[in-house]
């Protein structure tokens, strides 16, 4: 880890860490991403890990999708990181892309940052932990420094009701809009993909929900503030109705209804 | 035909185990001792003058062999691309273009630099280093404003953006039908332009020999003797001097037909470094560069009497050219010839407007006119019913041409070989459960569910083709196929074929043909295609559904060779009249007496022997060429079955059903995979496929596989098929094509379902890519 650290130092703002590489590598081949030096992190064995810790789940910055997708112990603890680590990308993607690298990566169209978002989940990395509402500032934007790694995410357990709908054309696209929502200490947590530069915390929703709305009333602040931008899949005010009509779908099939 | 075996059996494909373990033969798996890579430097702009191209940094750049530009090609390469007249003779424009840009360039990816170097890497560094500098100029984008007179041209200095505008069949003769109508429905429809993705994209490797002045061209082409006299004509050599070999092709879709700047440019680049040069395509080039298909859209008009008996249709093609006039792209234009699909018209009439545009040029795409057709008129058949409220199968059967009118004469004088269009309707209505799903579409109305049935009664002219038809449609050259059959002392069989395959499994099919027809073991029969120094002096290729139908039908006319100077050997042998002779399941006898007889092993053996009849040669090998008298012509109906999802306008297909009619069957699981895999593509093109370019820029915005939405098996449902079998008496095997057979037909059956689904919603017409933003957007208009 240090030696990784020291190169990254060493070659500044054009290197770059490489661990799945299945962001990284497509961006280089449209040389997009002009890095100037690869950090390879994969032989760093103890970033590839899940440990239960208390009310705490802390994945190894180099957990493959395949392994958070089958994992017992995610299962049971964050039933919703399993669904979600399942839904990623195709079985090539899942076999090599990572959790640390995805949030790392901070597109706003990644699934695990809404969940880490949502969830209050803190980002470790060689140097400090940061919170992940401080962590995606913008698009693929982060707080990192040139020589600094993730080594971890650290979720809370929660096993309650949950569900992650990811719209799609395509099995293995990205989310057109994501809805995630976990009920977690009497309340609910509901995040959103892809509806901005960010990954979103419908919080409007929660507090309804909180206040006793129905879902379908409540999932109508899904919404409420965002500026999607449009792309060839969806207007902007398509993402905005998705991110209704997926949010009380979410919570709808949470419940066990359909 | 004699009573067979292998024709009609389930055989896996023996291509298979070689292709699917990654051990086939594609482009990129060849090269050559000192080989040197190209790079091509393209333009990013759809339309600009070239100012100034700096090569200096590039030139210095490690490992760089050479620079080249437009002025460097001036003394390789002479004439311009070729454009075949095909279904439109005199055409109005046709661009210059030379392979390379010099002074403008006229779609985003046109060639403007060459870098030659010792490895791909730097080829690919080097040519970043080129600067190139451009005026930008306005782009021609949109079809309609192109055709006004004021519009900017797609090329600087010309009169105007048309390539050619012919009527085949004017108002006058749909006059008395549409006097006749009591309705008359209009619609505009759109065909998306497509990218045909080859998994496989292009690639060229090409090694000319400096003191023979020998050129071997290996590519992925479904076209190489096409190629051979292409290449050979621009480069100034003989078409004895140029081979072209083309391997496993990993598909084509008609994007591998014509040939592109990339297959001169390396040859001449090999010339003019005395090394062997190879390109390979990225996939982003093969989304800028290859061929597209469809981008059309259509005005059509449709006269009906109240019962549903349709009388008279009126239509106009817009289709896009694209920046330079495709090889075959007037093919494209038969979709007017084919509008009147499998019905029976009073009068249609027919315009076709090609249009110059700056965008990649369009050329033939998997169907190419055909599906455009189907597309159109079974959509049209749908809103005559629905403006009548006649179910979609009654008006159908209404208006089928019949069983006992074939051979048919339609509308442009092309006549139908044979067809029995209500038999394959009836049997996809079985197997879909037809009146059961109009009971199930009842109960969902009631709870708002948009619940919707498809049908595409869809037919299909391919196997090109007579020469009558064909030699004027390209310029001379008539579609004929040629065929060799060469039986070695053992009696083992080589087959060459003017023919190339890209997938379809010719090495299967036409071995089951051959071993049946020797009545000799499939092992031995080895086929052989795809370089131009084997087998007869030219092939004609792959595409149009006529591999089977015209080449295969020719290598049975070769074996047909063969049997009768086994014949007269034989009679030899067995001292016997040569009329006496019978050739049955491998073995020649003498009528009435089978014990007199002789092996076809033996007699191969002792073609190559001295004891053979005054006058008759050594050798047992025959050349065959078919020239059909007709072209054929499949059919079949489909059966769509789709729920749309109120709320987020996405569509699920719940069922697929397909029943085909291609004459007689040689490999039914290849038949089978030849649906499955044009219902894909067509499915593709209905519900998530389009090529989109900045309206204003011309940029294109869908150049990776990311933004340009191939569906994958996640989106395709499993399919019910079946076949009926109506034989085509066009050719001795009573054969149709099939490789075409489920792209022409599955977009219209998977729209007209989307649009029955809808109707409760009062919405008429879908346009594709029927995507959820799309259907939101409508479903949310039509509730306002």
């Amino acid at each position: 880890m240090e030696e990784a650290s020291k190169q990254l130092g060493k070659f500044g703002e054009d290197a770059k860490v490489l661990a799945g590489g299945h962001s990284l590598i497509p961006l280089m081949r449209l040389r997009l991403a002009q890095p100037t030096a690869l950090v390879d992190i994969n032989g760093i064995k103890e970033l590839d890990h899940i440990k239960e810790d208390g009310s705490k789940l802390r994945i190894g910055a180099l957990t493959r999708h395949v392994t958070l997708q089958n994992s017992n112990v995610v299962k049971d603890k964050l039933p919703l990181l399993a669904e979600v680590a399942g839904e990623v990308g195709d079985n090539q993607v899942r076999n090599m892309g990572t959790i640390g690298g995805v949030v790392a990566h901070a597109d706003a169209a990644g699934d695990y940052p809404t969940i880490a978002l949502m969830l209050d989940a803190e980002i470790v990395t060689n140097r400090r932990t940061i919170a992940a509402k401080d962590f995606f500032t913008d698009i693929f934007t982060t707080p990192l420094e040139a020589d600094e790694i993730v080594t971890e995410v650290v979720f809370p357990v929660a096993n309650g009701p949950h569900k992650y709908i990811k719209f799609r054309r395509r099995l293995f696209d990205w989310a057109i809009v994501g809805a995630a929502a976990q009920k977690m200490n009497g309340g609910w947590r509901i995040g959103l993909t892809n509806v901005g530069s960010t990954p979103v915390r419908a919080k409007a929703v929660e507090e309804a929900l909180q206040k006793g709305a129905k879902p379908e009333e409540a999932a109508q602040h899904a919404s409420d503030g965002l500026d999607p931008a449009g792309d060839l899949r969806a207007s902007p005010e398509y993402k905005k109705h998705l991110a209704r009509v997926l949010t009380k779908r979410a919570i709808n099939q949470a419940e066990g209804r359909q | 035909m004699a009573v067979t075996q292998l024709v009609g059996a389930k055989i896996h494909r023996r291509e298979d185990p070689r292709l699917i373990t990654g051990h086939g033969h594609y482009i990129d798996d060849f090269t050559r001792q000192g080989a040197a890579y190209a790079a091509f430097v393209r333009s990013p702009f759809a339309h600009a003058r070239i100012k100034r191209i700096d090569i200096t940094d590039a030139s210095k750049a490690p490992g760089v062999v050479g620079v080249f530009t437009a002025r460097d090609f001036k003394g390789q390469l002479a004439g311009t691309h070729p454009a075949a007249p095909a279904f439109v003779a005199e055409k109005k424009y046709i661009p210059e273009r030379f392979p390379i840009a010099e002074k403008e360039v006229c779609y985003q990816g046109e060639i403007v630099a060459a870098v030659l170097a010792d490895s791909k890497a730097q080829a690919a560094d080097a040519a970043n280093l080129i600067q190139v500098e451009y005026d930008e100029l306005p782009a021609v984008m949109d079809l309609e404003k192109a055709l006004d007179a004021k519009s900017p041209k797609a090329h600087e200095g010309a009169a105007d953006n048309i390539s050619w505008d012919l009527t085949y069949t004017g108002p006058e003769v749909t006059e008395a039908a549409f006097k006749e109508a009591d309705v008359v429905v209009k619609e505009r429809i759109l065909q998306n332009r497509l990218a045909p993705v080859p998994m496989e994209p292009r690639g060229v490797l090409a090694e000319y020999e400096t003191y023979d002045k020998k050129l071997t061209i290996w590519m992925s082409s479904q076209n190489p003797h096409f190629i051979r006299l292409f290449v050979s004509g621009s480069m100034g050599l003989k078409e004895s001097q140029v081979r072209v070999i083309s391997p496993d092709v990993g598909g084509g879709f008609g994007s591998k037909i014509s040939p592109y700047p990339e297959d001169y440019l390396v040859p001449a680049l090999s010339r003019l470094s005395e090394r062997p040069v190879k390109w390979i395509e990225t996939r982003t080039e093969s989304m800028q560069n290859a061929t597209h298909g469809r981008g059309q859209f259509y005005d059509v008009e449709v006269a009906a009497k109240k019962d549903g008996t349709l009388l008279g249709m009126r239509m106009t093609q817009y289709l896009d050219v694209g920046a330079y006039c495709g090889t075959f792209s007037a093919f494209q234009a038969c979709a007017c010839l084919m509008a009147g699909g499998a019905y029976k018209w009073k009068g249609i009439s027919a315009r076709t407007i090609g249009i110059l545009t700056n965008r990649v040029p369009t050329d033939p795409y998997r169907g190419a006119g055909r599906p455009e057709a189907t597309h159109l008129v079974e959509r049209m058949v749908d809103l005559v019913a629905g403006q009548l409220k006649l179910d979609p199968v009654a008006i159908r059967r209404k208006n089928f041409i019949q069983p006992k009118e074939f051979p048919y004469t339609q509308n442009f004088g092309l006549v139908v070989d044979s067809g029995d269009y209500e038999k394959s309707l009836d049997r996809a209505l079985e197997l879909a459960g037809y009146d059961e799903l109009r009971k199930k579409q009842a109960d969902l109305r009631k709870q708002g569910r948009y619940f919707g049935i498809g049908l595409s009664t869809w037919i299909e002219l391919c196997g090109f083709g007579p020469s009558a038809a064909t030699a004027p449609a390209t310029g001379g050259i008539a579609l004929v196929e040629s065929a060799q059959v060469r039986v070695t002392p053992t009696g083992s069989v080589i087959v060459y074929t003017g023919t190339h395959a890209h997938g379809q499994g010719h090495e299967t099919t036409f071995s089951q043909i051959v071993a049946d027809q020797l009545g000799v073991p499939y092992e031995s029969v080895e086929l052989r295609h795809g370089d131009t120094a084997e087998g007869t002096s030219f092939g004609y290729g792959t595409y149009g559904s006529r591999s089977l139908a015209v080449g295969g039908v020719a290598v049975s006319k070769a074996v047909g060779k063969v049997i009768d100077k086994g014949k007269k050997l034989a009679a030899h042998m067995l001292e016997a009249a040569e009329e006496d002779i019978v050739f049955e399941r491998g073995s020649f006898h003498v009528k009435g007496s089978p014990d007199k007889s002789k092996a076809f092993g033996e007699v191969a053996f002792a073609s190559y022997g001295m004891n053979l009849p005054e006058g008759m040669e050594q050798g047992l090998e025959a050349v065959a060429y078919f020239d059909p008298p007709n072209l054929v012509w499949p059919f079949g109906a489909h059966v769509a079955v789709v729920e749309i999802d109120a709320e987020t306008g996405h569509v699920q297909l719940e069922k697929y059903v397909a029943v085909d009619d291609c004459g007689n069957i040689i490999n039914p699981m290849i038949v089978d995979g030849q649906i499955h895999g044009g219902v894909a593509q067509a499915i593709a093109q209905a519900l998530y496929e389009e090529v989109v370019y900045d309206e204003e820029t011309g940029q294109l915005k869908t150049g990776t596989l990311l933004d340009y939405s191939i569906p994958g098996i996640g989106e395709i449902p499993a399919m019910s098929l079946d076949h009926t079998v109506t034989p085509s008496p066009t050719n001795d095997l009573g054969v149709k094509g099939i490789g075409e057979a489920g792209t022409i037909a599955a977009s219209a059956a998977v729209i007209n379902a989307v649009c029955d689904a809808l109707s409760p919603l009062g919405i008429k017409h879908v346009d594709m890519p029927a995507s959820p933003d799309r259907l939101w957007n409508m479903m949310k208009g039509a509730r306002k």
